[in-house]
């Protein structure tokens, strides 16, 4: 005797998280049920294999279903076909549009085209998350980007109109979304220290107060895109280490506040016109597309290495960089207080962020 | 020319893209209604069209309004080729035609194809102006009200119960028209689904003829079904009772009347001599076929259906005489009717005296072609679906249906007479079709009901009778209606263990509903005797033939199988009984469901004793007496699990409640012919009887091997058949309807009727344990009104349908809410409309476990006052103390959306929402859906299919709900779910048809809340109970 058909439909459909989330992580069936098993479930409810069998299936026919709603998750609320308490429809929502930490370290600031997509079979290998869960994320990564790439307004609150994501999975996704679009690098050997939240912190930054929304809040794009202008400024920064009587100036104002102050002082004293450099070089680079890209690159090669090497507690990061920034403004000879600070402070933060072990 | 349809089509949404090109679709619509078709214009380039339509008017006669249903198209304009069609809309406009009902109906509706499923959705607003119909010879029957409910609606009562109406429509199957072979099946498709709409309409209408003419206003308990005949033709048939209702404007000036013996009958007390005995019998006498048509036809009155003796709450007190006199007016009554059915299944209080037994009938027939040459020459035609008048056209078809079901009703009638019993209450028809052979059955409670209720102008003056009524509560119904000197058949009675004056049978089953007012011990649950026999593949005649031949064994088999599992319960009664018998190709299946109970009436059940053949082989023995400590101790562990510890009785009055061995009576398995079966039956002498299972073969040591199968539900689930669960009353608002479907392929060839029952029992027991599964999280709960449906597709395909409602209630809370609310059941007229959410009142015995018995009647007195009233019932209450006017009103104003979510629709297949009341009743939903593929295994194969057509038929059953302006649908019931697939072509094909009442609703808490804050008159809208879930 075989079961042909079975099936189990509710008025208001029944919704499993368990299931829901080893659907999610893209396990057959049969693996779901195992590890359903496993999770001593038939231990507490009496039930047979069989019966969770039937269950698993159905839970995953309706997912299979709901699948194509979530595509479009206004969809999923105005729909006919599945009564879903809100609440319920907001957690469907959420976990669908959730991501995996290791994944999103793979993809981040790759571009979300067709040719990354092969790359998902490495990746789930190298991941140990499943190939249907890595093409979902990616799907959903891919997405989101579509439908906000070229739209108005801020970014965070376009994702969360058209996919109803919570406030930090919308900020998040505002994060993958400007790593893409700008191509960040961050998966080279040296940045893989870092996590999604320290990117994710940094792009909140930059998103905030170096495109073209930071100055303009009516552009398209404005969220998504460096603006241009400023990045073309930010070479006029380089006179703080061209001129030498200004980046010894600039040392000498450092040092005398922070003197006793740090216990890395005289590193940093030896280290100050290197360090400075790095900063201000990498501001001037900006310019170009391939510079950007190599952002975080060369802030951890410039900055966080040579700190660390010499062991800088964050106190001191933190107690360099605010004199670092601060002291220009009483450089007389330098012009360009207002970029410096629009450069710096978003600079400043990223740093911090950046730097731990 | 009584009506004007007016339509506008406002704008679609979600609809699918139909140029590839673009990703785009030029949407346009018709509106058809009869021979009228109105198009809007072509909205280019959208998925979400706004066409914002002019009103459509049709004028139209009342009857075409009853009859057709309102025919919505969306199309994609294609410059060059032909238009493609979306889908479709059909709007049922009755619920326009009485004024009580909706007023308008708007809202998105499903766009639905029968080939993609459902294609976006359609916002269209209907409304009607009826005139003043004058004339007197009036086909149309607008104005009657149409309810599933059975029982008297909750907003109404019952002015008169006017008694049965039925009526039935043949047609041609377009499936099986010659033009089938050369249409598509989407033409296919639509063309039966439209038929069948104009069939259910025509058939409303002519039944609301019927109870015009009988004076009423209302079908109750209405229940229209389909018989898909295959090549012999399409039936439409549908049963209900007319009655007289009133709206309940203010429902604390309601009295309603009650059941009061008039005081001449109480002051003639009858003794009863005692009597003893009990008997089972079984007559199954078979008839040979009268008629042309029909092969075999036989009724059976099997033990199941006379088993039960039934008595009358007022029987107490009546004299001999004046039951006669009661009877003879009830009589005079009903007998103007030809038959004296009540499709209800729950009663006004006082309306159903005595309870006599289960009567069924089954008779089986051929079925002929229909051969109807006009039919086909009109085929082209426009209006080729309308219906033709068959009687003038040709074909006697619809008088050989009706001669069938009148031969069967009749033989229904006179089961119930031989019980002593007038009228047949809960009663249902049904048919099992293979191929040629069609199986009809009826069945129903025999009964004798108050005649108040049926006569007009009767009522009123009941009312103040019914104070001095003095009648023992709650075991009325159960006392015996027959004269026991002369009874029908042997059964063993006893006097009432709860008045102690009238007699009782030992066993009651019955089809209708728990009675509000018996007195249950413990809780009840769900019992299910299930029964496969293979049969002989054969043609015509010798088919008929084979099937009549079996039907006896089954039903005999089913009962015997009821019986057993009954006693293995600890359990007294039947309720709510549904014998359904499927006929395949090869093999012939029965499932029984009821909800056993243990009523306090009825003396205690005895245990089981086995009985082996051959007492000289040790071992043997020892197997014997193994099995008889498993029995035992099963029947220990039920009485636990379900509460069961009725009150000692003294041994005087009525002896011991334990099983004595000595006193057995010995019911032997009959394998010989039927007709012989009566004496096979051993009568016992005791007054205890112990039920004996004598095991002589392997057949017997299964089936006691199976009993013991039976798994009960996990901790914290109940189950049962009927609309409430006895003891269970603290529900909260929680509910969950679903479908489940399963099929399952028998594997072997070479199969035995014990392998068969083997499968059939574990298909069973496994669909119950997923469902437990399911819904875990709900506990505790209670599943209700499981509704089991059994077919056989194909040669070796069982499939098994199961919907019911899971309901939450809350353990705990039992006891405060009785004290927060025992003032209020004080205040509560003792008998109100609301009788089906009055539940029983052995809820005490939870709380009181040993309160002296016999003062049964203030204990009962005392229990009505404190006792756990439902939420529903103190819902009531609360809306009659606030005098706030109409609830409908408030509904109306409030929309059942407030956020951009969709309104949630509840369904149920009660007649009530738990902590809710239903403030208006918006019409009937009868629905029809066929569902096709082609593409199987992308849809997820059969499993994929049927998943999303069922959750597309609720989706639109809800949708129309909502466009009526209601928030629920009670007395829902999937009537059909014909399913076929042919996996090998990648094709399947599903038919489904639903019904229920739409309502609005309000939640309770509402009602209290507002209560509380305005106490005084106030009429704001409260909009808070139809948003939330």
């Amino acid at each position: 005797m075989t079961s042909e058909l079975d099936i189990f439909v509710g008025n208001t459909t029944l919704i499993d998280e368990d299931v829901y989330r080893l659907w999610l992580d893209g396990y057959s069936v049969n693996d779901a049920v195992a590890l359903r098993v496993r999770s001593g479930i038939l231990e507490q409810t009496g039930a047979t294999a069989g019966v969770l069998q039937s269950d698993t299936m159905d839970h995953y026919r309706t997912f299979h279903m709901l699948e194509r709603l979530l595509h479009a998750p206004p969809k999923l609320l105005h729909q006919l076909i599945f009564q879903i308490p809100p609440s319920r429809q907001a957690l469907l929502i959420e976990r669908y549009y959730t991501f995996d930490e290791a994944f999103v370290r793979e993809v981040l600031g790759k571009k979300l085209s067709k040719g990354t997509k092969k790359d998902l079979d490495d990746i789930s290998t190298k991941t140990g998350i499943t190939l249907k869960s890595c093409r979902r994320q990616f799907d959903n990564f891919k997405r989101v980007f579509k439908v906000v790439e070229e739209m108005r307004g801020s970014l965070v609150d376009n994702i969360q109109q058209h996919f109803l994501l919570s406030d930090r999975l919308a900020r998040d996704y505002a994060a993958i979304v400007f790593f893409a679009n700008n191509r960040f690098e961050t998966g080279k050997k040296k940045l893989q220290y870092l996590s999604f939240g320290d990117f994710a912190f940094c792009a909140e930054l930059m998103i905030q107060n170096w495109t073209l929304g930071a100055v303009d809040s009516q552009m398209d794009d404005m969220d998504v895109d460096l603006d241009k202008e400023f990045l073309q400024d930010l070479k006029e920064l380089k006179v703080l280490v061209a001129d030498k009587d200004l980046l010894d100036l600039h040392k000498s104002l450092v040092c005398t506040v922070l003197r006793g102050k740090l216990s890395v002082f005289s590193e940093m004293e030896t280290n100050f016109k290197n360090l400075s450099r790095g900063l201000v070089n990498v501001a001037a680079k900006l310019t170009h597309n391939k510079d950007v890209r190599d952002l975080f690159v060369d802030l951890v090669e410039k900055f966080v290495e040579p700190c660390r090497s010499d062991h800088w507690p964050l106190s001191d990061v933190r107690l360099f960089l605010t004199q670092y920034s601060v002291s220009v403004h009483s450089l007389d000879g330098f012009r360009h207080q207002v970029l410096w600070d629009r450069y710096m402070g978003t600079l400043r933060g990223c740093l911090l962020r950046l730097y731990h072990d | 020319m009584p009506g004007k349809l007016k339509v506008k089509i406002v704008a679609g949404r979600h609809l699918p893209v139909m140029d590839r090109a673009s990703d785009l679709t030029d949407a346009f619509v018709e509106v058809k209604f009869g021979n009228t078709t109105f198009k809007t214009d072509v909205y280019l380039k959208s998925l979400n069209p706004q066409w914002n339509s002019e009103w459509f008017k049709f004028e139209v006669d009342d009857e075409d309004l009853q009859d057709e249903p309102l025919q919505i198209t969306v199309l994609d304009h294609d410059t060059y080729s032909a238009n493609d069609a979306i889908g479709k809309v059909y709007i049922d406009i009755d619920p326009l035609l009485y004024s009580e009902a909706a007023t308008v109906i708007s809202g998105w509706f499903p766009i639905y194809d029968t080939i993609h499923g459902i294609r976006g959705e359609i916002n269209v607003v209907v409304k009607v102006d009826l005139f003043n119909d004058l004339n007197r010879f009036r086909q149309s029957s607008c104005g009657v009200k149409f309810f599933c409910t059975t029982s008297i609606p909750k907003c109404y009562r019952a002015v008169v119960i006017h008694g049965f109406v039925e009526e039935l429509v043949v047609n041609e199957d377009p499936e099986y028209q010659w033009i089938d072979r050369i249409r598509t099946p989407r033409a296919s498709n639509e063309a039966r689904q439209r038929l069948i709409s104009l069939m259910s309409g025509e058939l409303q209408r002519k039944i609301g003829l019927k109870v015009l003419e009988m004076r009423g206003n209302a079908v109750v308990g209405y229940l229209q079904c389909f018989d898909l005949e295959g090549e012999s033709g399409l039936v439409v048939r549908a049963i209900g009772t007319a009655c007289t209702l009133d709206k309940l404007s203010s429902p604390a000036a309601f009295l309603p009347a009650c059941n009061s013996p008039s005081k001449e009958m109480k002051e003639s007390p009858l003794v009863h001599p005692p009597s003893h005995g009990c008997r089972s019998t079984h007559n199954s006498p078979i008839h040979t076929a009268t008629g042309s048509r029909l092969t075999q036809n036989f009724s059976v009155s099997v033990p199941t259906l006379i088993y039960t003796g039934t008595g009358s709450g007022s029987a107490g007190k009546e004299g001999g005489p004046l039951k006669a006199l009661l009877r003879q007016q009830t009589q005079s009554a009903l007998e103007q009717r030809e038959f004296p059915f009540l499709t209800l299944t729950a009663f006004p209080p006082g309306l159903l005296v005595h309870v006599g037994g289960v009567v069924s009938a089954r008779s089986v027939k051929l079925l002929d072609r229909i051969h109807n040459p006009a039919f086909v020459g009109i085929m082209g035609n426009t209006r080729s679906y309308k219906l033709l008048d068959w009687n003038s056209f040709n074909s006697d078809e619809p008088e050989t249906r009706d001669a069938w079901w009148a031969e069967i009703r009749q033989e229904i009638k006179s089961h119930a007479k031989a019980l002593g019993c007038h009228a047949v209450v809960g009663y249902s028809e049904s048919t099992s079709i293979c191929e040629e052979v069609c199986i009809l059955s009826a069945s129903g409670t025999a009964a004798v009901l108050n005649p108040r209720f049926l006569q007009e102008g009767t009522v009123e003056g009941s009312l103040e009778q019914r104070i001095e009524e003095n009648l023992p509560v709650g075991c009325g119904f159960c006392h015996i209606p027959y004269d026991e000197l002369n009874m029908p058949f042997p059964a063993h009675l006893t006097y009432c263990y709860n008045c102690r004056k009238q007699k009782v049978p030992d066993v009651l089953f019955t089809t209708i509903d728990l009675p509000t007012d018996a007195v249950v011990v413990g809780k009840g649950c769900l019992i299910q005797a299930r029964l496969c026999r293979l049969k002989k593949k054969a043609q015509a005649e010798a088919n008929a033939t084979a099937i009549s031949n079996l039907l006896p064994f089954m039903e005999y088999e089913v009962h015997t199988q009821l019986m057993n599992k009954l006693k293995l319960k600890g359990m007294n009664a039947l309720f709510g009984l549904r014998i359904q018998i499927t006929v395949g190709e090869n093999m012939l299946m029965g499932l029984a469901s009821a909800t056993g109970v243990y009523l306090a009436a009825l003396p205690t059940p005895g245990g089981i004793q086995i009985a082996g053949k051959t007492p000289n082989d040790g071992s043997y023995e020892q197997h014997i007496s193994h099995m008889q400590k498993k029995i035992n101790d099963t029947i220990a562990k039920n009485k636990e699990l379900y509460e069961i510890n009725p009150p000692e009785v003294s041994e005087e009055i009525i002896g011991s409640p334990i099983p004595e061995p000595r006193q057995r009576s010995r019911l032997l398995r009959s394998q010989s012919e039927s007709s012989d079966e009566v004496t096979e039956l051993d009568l016992s002498h005791g007054k205890k009887d112990a039920f004996v299972l004598e095991i002589d073969d392997a057949d017997a040591m299964e089936d006691v091997h199976s009993l013991l199968t039976d798994v009960p539900p996990p901790s914290g689930f109940y189950s049962c058949n009927t609309e409430i669960m006895p003891g269970i009353n603290n529900w909260t608002s929680e509910i969950q309807m679903f479908t489940s479907v399963r099929v399952v392929r028998l594997s072997s060839l070479n199969l035995t009727n014990q392998a068969l029952n083997k499968n059939f029992n574990g298909l069973c027991e496994n669909l119950l344990k997923s469902l437990y599964f399911k819904l875990r999280s709900m506990t505790p709960c209670c599943l209700c009104h499981v509704n089991f449906t059994v077919s056989l597709p194909e040669d070796e395909l069982i499939q098994v349908t199961v919907t019911a409602v899971a309901i939450t209630f809350d353990k705990n809370q039992a006891l405060q809410t009785t004290k927060a609310h025992a003032e209020k059941s004080l205040q509560r007229a003792s008998a109100d409309n609301e009788e089906m959410l009055q539940f029983p009142l052995e809820l005490c015995s939870d709380s009181l476990p040993s309160h002296a018995f016999p003062a049964a009647k203030e204990h009962l007195e005392s229990a009505s006052s404190n006792s756990g009233t439902p939420a529903a019932q103190r819902a009531v209450t609360v809306e009659k103390a606030s005098p706030m006017g109409d609830g409908n009103f408030r509904n109306r104003s409030a929309p059942p959306c407030a956020s951009s979510t969709v309104g949630v629709v509840k369904m149920t297949p009660l007649s009530f929402i738990p902590g809710a009341k239903i403030t208006k009743y918006l019409g009937i939903i009868n629905m029809f859906f066929i569902r096709e593929t082609t593409s199987l295994r992308e849809e997820g194969g059969v499993s994929g299919f049927l998943h999303a057509f069922i959750a597309e038929v609720f989706a639109m059953v809800r949708a129309h709900v909502a466009a009526l302006g209601g928030n629920a649908v009670v007395s829902y019931i999937m009537k059909q779910c014909v399913f076929m697939e042919n996996p090998s072509k990648n094709q399947a094909q599903c038919l489904i048809n639903v019904s229920g009442d739409a309502v609005v609703f309000v939640r309770e808490s509402d009602l209290e809340v507002m209560s509380a804050q305005q106490p005084a008159v106030n009429c704001q809208p409260s909009c808070t109970g139809e948003v939330t879930t």
